[in-house]
C-alpha cells in the first residue's frame, strides 16, 4: 500500500515535471546553500587549523585586551605594549626563546612610476626566525637597524612584483609615505591565506621606524613569543602571564588586560569567526528552506483543488480518509526529499568549486547531508499536512460532482 | 424486519438548509431490496433520485431514518467504517465514467484492489479478468482518452466488479452515450448480474434504460410515489 501509494506520488511529480521542478527549487536552493554554506565553512577552518599548526606547538601571542570570543571587553581599546615591555618579558622568562614586537598599518608605496598600497608588518629581526618565513633575495634586518630605527623594508613577493616586475630590488630605495626606505630583502611567496587575503602583500620595517614614521607613536600591537622546545606550553604561558600582569601593574583583583594564546587557541578563535560567518549564512539558507515549504504547500492545495473528482473517485471506491491524507502527504514528501537530493548534489558541487578556487580542502560532512534531507523531508511533512488533510476532510459526493 | 433483505432504508429523510431555505431531499422514504435484485429508481429532477443513490452508496448520511445494509444499522457506522463497507460490497458506475486520466485500463481497474490490500500479482489477474469479463481484454493498456465513451463505461463497469461487490448503484450509467451503446451497456449489466447474482440499483430517466431492470421505483418530491414491477416485467410475466 505504502509502496503503491509512493510509485502514485512519483507518477504524478514526474507527470507536472517542470512544475514539480519549479515548485522544489525553493527547497533546492536551500539545502544546496546550507551544504554548500558548511562544506566550505569546514573546509576554511580545516586550512585555517593547518596554517596555524605550520607555525609551530611552540610559538605563542600576546595581545592587548580580552581577546576571548563574546568578552565583555572585547571591543575596549587597551592599553598597548611597548618594546620595553618586549625587553623585559624576554628577561623575565629564561624558558622564551625569542620574542618579537609587531606593529601594523597601511601605506602607498612608490618606486618608480609605480605604487601599490599594502600592508606594513613592523617588527624587529626575530620576526622572521620566529615565524619561519625564509627570504627569497637579500638579507634580515641587523640588529643596528632594528636598534636605531633605520629606514629598511623588506617586501612581500606581491610588492615586489607590482613595484619592480622582473628586475632585482635589492640595493633600490621605494618612498613610503614621506621617508625614503632601502630595500634589502625579498620574502618568499606564501600565497593566500585561509581566508583569502594575499600573506604576500606586505612590507616589513623596523618597528621603531615605522613607529617614529608612520604611527607616530611606541605602541607595540602583538608580542609574538617562541618558546623553547621541551617546554610545556602551559607553564610558559602562566609564567608570561605572571611576568606581564607586574609589568603592567595589574592589582590582584583585576583582571588581565592582556591575552596569552597559543596557536591552539588562535585556530580556535579565528575558525570561531568562520563558524559564525558559516552559521549567519546558514541561517539565511534555512529561511529559503522555509520559503521553499510554503511553496511545496501552495503547489499542493493547487493540486488538491485539481484532483478533487479524483479523491471523490477514490473515495467512492472505497478509500479512506487516512489513506487519502497519506496520498498527498507522502507526494509533499516526495517532491521535498527531491529537493533535497537535488540541493545536496548542487551544494556539494558548489563547495567543490569554491573549494578549488580557495584552495582549501573540500570536506563535505556527511551528518550535515543527512540532516538537511532530514529537515526537507520535515518540511515536506510539515507543508504536506495541511493540504493533505483538507483533501482527505473532501466530503465524497462534493467531490465527485467537482468539475 | 425479514431477514432476506440486503438494504433496507426505514422513513429516511435528508434535509439541506434549515428555516425558509430548507429543502427536503428524500422526506420519509421506505425502500427494501432483496438481493439478486435489479432496481431502477426514476423520477423528475430534484425528485430525490440521486440523494437516494447516494445514501444507499453510504456516501451521504440521512437527515433521520434508519438504513440497514446486511443487517447492519449503517448510521452507526464511522466514515471509515462506511468506506470499507463501499470498498467491500458496493461498486460504483457514475453516467461520466469517472476514471482517472493519464492511467491505463487496467491501472483504474487495480484501483479499487490496490485500497484492498492486494498484492500486485493479484491484482492485475483479477483486473484484466474484470476488463475480459466487460470485452475489454485487448485493450488494458489503453487510457481513457483512448477510448470510446461505451468502452470507458466499460472500463468503469469493470472497476466497480473488481472488487466482487454485493451492489452495483449505477447513477445514470447511459447517459452520455447514444441508444445502441447504451443497449449494450444494459445487456451486459443483466448478464453480469445473472451470471454473478448481482443486485443493482440504478437512477435513470429513461424508460427503455429502466425497462431492463425487474423493478421500478417512481419518486417525486422526496418520496417514493410508486414501487412495482416494470413493463418487462409484467409482460414477462403474461
Amino acid at each position: 500500500m505504502l509502496f503503491e501509494t509512493l510509485k502514485l506520488a512519483l507518477a504524478s511529480i514526474l507527470r507536472n515535471a517542470l512544475r514539480s521542478f519549479l515548485t522544489v527549487l525553493g527547497v533546492v536552493i536551500g539545502v544546496a546553500s546550507v551544504i554548500a554554506m558548511v562544506t566550505v565553512g569546514q573546509g576554511s577552518s580545516d586550512q585555517v587549523i593547518a596554517d596555524v599548526e605550520q607555525l609551530g606547538t611552540n610559538v605563542l601571542m600576546v595581545l592587548p585586551g580580552q581577546q576571548a570570543m563574546g568578552s565583555r571587553s572585547m571591543g575596549e581599546r587597551a592599553r598597548p605594549f611597548t618594546l620595553r615591555d618586549v625587553d623585559l618579558l624576554l628577561e623575565a622568562v629564561p624558558t622564551i626563546e625569542a620574542a618579537a614586537p609587531i606593529a601594523s598599518g597601511q601605506a602607498t608605496m612608490v618606486f618608480g612610476s609605480e605604487n601599490h598600497r599594502a600592508q606594513i608588518t613592523a617588527t624587529d629581526a626575530r620576526y622572521l626566525v620566529a615565524s619561519d618565513w625564509p627570504l627569497a633575495l637579500g638579507r634580515n634586518f641587523t640588529v643596528g637597524e632594528t636598534q636605531g630605527g633605520r629606514a629598511a623594508c623588506i617586501l612581500g613577493e606581491t610588492v615586489r612584483e607590482a613595484l619592480f616586475g622582473a628586475s632585482d630590488p635589492v640595493g633600490e630605495s621605494i618612498r613610503v609615505r614621506n621617508f625614503t626606505c632601502e630595500v634589502i630583502g625579498v620574502l618568499e611567496a606564501k600565497g593566500a591565506s585561509s581566508f583569502g587575503t594575499d600573506q604576500d602583500d606586505v612590507v616589513l620595517m623596523p618597528i621603531r621606524t615605522f613607529q617614529r614614521r608612520v604611527a607616530g607613536n611606541t605602541d607595540v600591537a602583538t608580542i609574538y613569543v617562541a618558546i623553547e622546545d621541551g617546554v610545556a606550553t602551559e607553564d610558559a604561558m602562566r609564567e608570561i602571564e605572571f611576568v606581564m600582569r607586574d609589568l603592567r601593574r595589574i592589582g590582584e583583583t583585576e583582571e588581565d588586560d592582556f591575552t596569552v594564546m597559543d596557536m591552539k587557541q588562535v585556530a580556535s578563535m579565528l575558525t570561531g569567526i568562520t563558524g559564525v560567518l558559516t552559521g549567519l549564512l546558514a541561517a539565511v539558507a534555512a529561511v529559503s528552506l522555509l520559503v521553499g515549504g510554503i511553496g511545496i504547500m501552495n503547489i499542493m492545495l493547487v493540486s488538491v483543488t485539481e484532483r478533487t473528482r479524483e479523491i471523490g473517485i477514490r473515495m467512492a471506491i472505497g478509500a479512506q480518509a487516512n489513506q487519502v491524507l497519506m496520498q498527498f502527504l507522502i507526494e509533499a514528501v516526495a517532491l521535498s526529499l527531491l529537493g533535497g537530493v537535488l540541493g545536496a548534489v548542487l551544494g556539494l558541487i558548489i563547495a567543490a568549486v569554491v573549494s578549488h578556487l580557495m584552495v582549501i580542502p573540500f570536506a563535505p560532512d556527511p551528518l550535515i547531508i543527512l540532516l538537511a534531507f532530514i529537515f526537507s523531508a520535515f518540511v515536506g511533512v510539515i507543508f504536506g499536512y495541511f493540504p493533505a488533510r483538507s483533501a482527505a476532510r473532501l466530503d465524497p459526493i462534493e467531490a465527485l460532482r467537482h468539475e | 424486519m425479514p431477514e432476506n433483505l440486503l438494504i433496507s432504508l426505514r422513513q429516511i429523510r435528508r434535509v439541506y438548509g434549515s428555516g425558509a431555505a430548507e429543502v427536503r431531499a428524500l422526506d420519509g422514504v421506505d425502500i427494501d431490496i432483496t438481493p439478486g435484485e435489479f432496481v431502477a429508481i426514476m423520477g423528475p429532477s430534484g425528485s430525490g433520485k440521486s440523494t437516494a443513490m447516494n445514501v444507499i452508496g453510504c456516501l451521504d448520511r440521512p437527515t433521520s431514518g434508519q438504513y440497514r445494509f446486511n443487517g447492519v444499522e449503517v448510521g452507526g457506522l464511522s466514515n471509515d467504517q462506511r468506506a470499507l463497507l463501499r470498498r467491500h460490497y458496493l461498486g460504483f458506475i457514475f453516467q461520466g465514467y469517472n476514471l482517472l486520466p493519464r492511467m491505463s485500463a487496467r491501472d483504474n481497474v487495480e484501483l479499487p484492489l490496490i485500497y484492498n490490500g492486494l498484492p500486485k500479482q493479484e491484482r492485475v489477474a483479477r483486473a484484466e479478468r474484470a476488463l475480459d469479463l466487460v470485452g475489454l481484454g485487448g485493450r488494458a493498456g489503453h487510457d481513457p482518452s483512448q477510448l470510446s465513451g461505451g468502452q470507458q463505461q466499460r472500463v468503469a463497469i469493470a472497476r466497480a466488479l473488481a472488487g466482487d461487490p454485493r451492489v452495483v448503484l449505477a447513477d445514470e450509467p447511459t447517459g452520455n452515450l447514444d441508444t445502441k451503446r447504451s443497449a449494450e451497456i444494459m445487456e451486459l449489466l443483466v448478464d453480469l448480474r445473472r451470471e454473478r447474482n448481482l443486485t443493482i440499483v440504478m437512477v435513470t430517466h429513461e424508460d427503455d434504460m429502466a425497462a431492463y431492470a425487474d423493478r421500478l421505483i417512481w419518486m417525486v418530491d422526496g418520496k417514493v410515489q410508486r414501487d412495482g414491477p416494470t413493463r418487462r416485467e409484467v409482460q414477462d410475466a403474461v
